[in-house]
């Protein structure tokens, strides 16, 4: 019995945790405690996906999003010397209308979803046909979908490239390196050779 | 209590449904901070992402699989350059209040 149990006791903890946490992304006062909460979504959301026989991207879910977006988020969180205080002045102003959208969205979302609940369809299938989920998801993503997975690479690549070239920024008075000048020296440039006479050295 | 005990399909899409709106409500109720304003994009495409695997499991069909992962690229490009675009602002003006920005307006 209890056996039998253990998927849902999961899926209402997780569920739980992913909610909740979610929440306190958008009501902590700080920002760092913001990616933290973050952090702790995507986590449970990760058990979500492991609960729904989706390893892989259960996993993938951990490494790009725990740690690559967060990280990104937590830099720029602590590089921006912002004030965060009087950042949350006028959070009251804004719940009223933020709150009635809210509600009329999660209203109609769980309509749609009531109108399965009432007649559950076969539930939640796992693939059971011997293949492992990875190999699954390996078997048609460099088959069927290796186009939109060569789009996806160009799509990180102008995410790189743009960010690169946002951020690049030209400062004054720091010594960087400037390879063509140094590759463009020639002797005549770099050396002097000088004739001391004895006893009176090249100083004045 | 079979529909507490039975996890369905109906069960991720009202935990889905929960974070999207989460996600909306913070876009509302976050009006001076931008970084805010990210992340709950984030948790709006992770909701996406839950309602496509959810699906995926339920149908038997890998593709949502699949498509779920390039969301999950398509996010993380997102948030690089949205938090480049965020750095490159409050290197310009100093404050990263979303009521003032307005520098595009005609």
């Amino acid at each position: 019995m209890f056996v039998e149990m253990l998927p849902a006791i999961a899926f209402y903890i997780l569920a739980a945790t992913a909610v909740g946490m979610a929440f306190m992304v958008i009501a902590s006062r700080n920002p760092v405690h913001s990616v933290v909460f973050l952090i702790g979504t995507f986590l449970a959301s990760a058990g979500l996906f492991v609960l729904m026989g989706a390893e892989f991207l259960a996993l993938l879910l951990i490494m790009v999003y725990v740690g690559a977006v967060a990280v990104l988020f937590m830099f720029v969180v602590m590089m921006l010397d912002v004030d965060f205080v009087e950042m949350k002045q006028g959070f009251l102003q804004y719940l009223p209308i933020g709150g009635v959208v809210a509600c009329i969205l999660l209203a109609e979302m769980i309509l749609v979803g009531a109108a399965s609940l009432v007649n559950p369809g076969a539930g939640v299938k796992f693939a059971e046909d011997g293949t492992s989920n990875i190999e699954a998801i390996g078997n048609v993503l460099y088959t069927e979908y290796a186009f939109f997975f060569e789009a996806v690479g160009l799509i990180l690549l102008l995410a790189m490239v743009g960010a690169i070239v946002l951020t690049l920024r030209k400062r004054d008075g720091v010594k960087t390196q400037n390879i063509s000048e140094q590759i463009a020296r020639t002797r005549e440039g770099g050396v002097e050779l000088v004739d001391i006479k004895p006893g009176e050295g090249i100083g004045s | 209590m079979s529909i507490g005990l039975e996890i369905g399909l109906a069960h991720y899409l009202v935990v889905a449904a929960m974070l999207f709106t989460i996600g909306v409500f913070g876009i509302f109720i976050n009006r001076k901070n931008v970084i805010i304003i990210l992340m709950s994009i984030e948790l709006i495409l992770l909701a996406v992402n839950i309602n496509f695997v959810a699906f995926s499991a339920h149908m038997g069909d890998i593709a949502g699989q699949v498509f779920a992962m390039f969301i999950l690229t398509v996010a993380a490009a997102e948030a690089a350059i949205g938090l480049a675009i965020l750095v490159v602002y409050f290197r310009n003006r100093g404050n990263i209040a979303v009521e003032d920005i307005n520098m595009m307006k005609g």
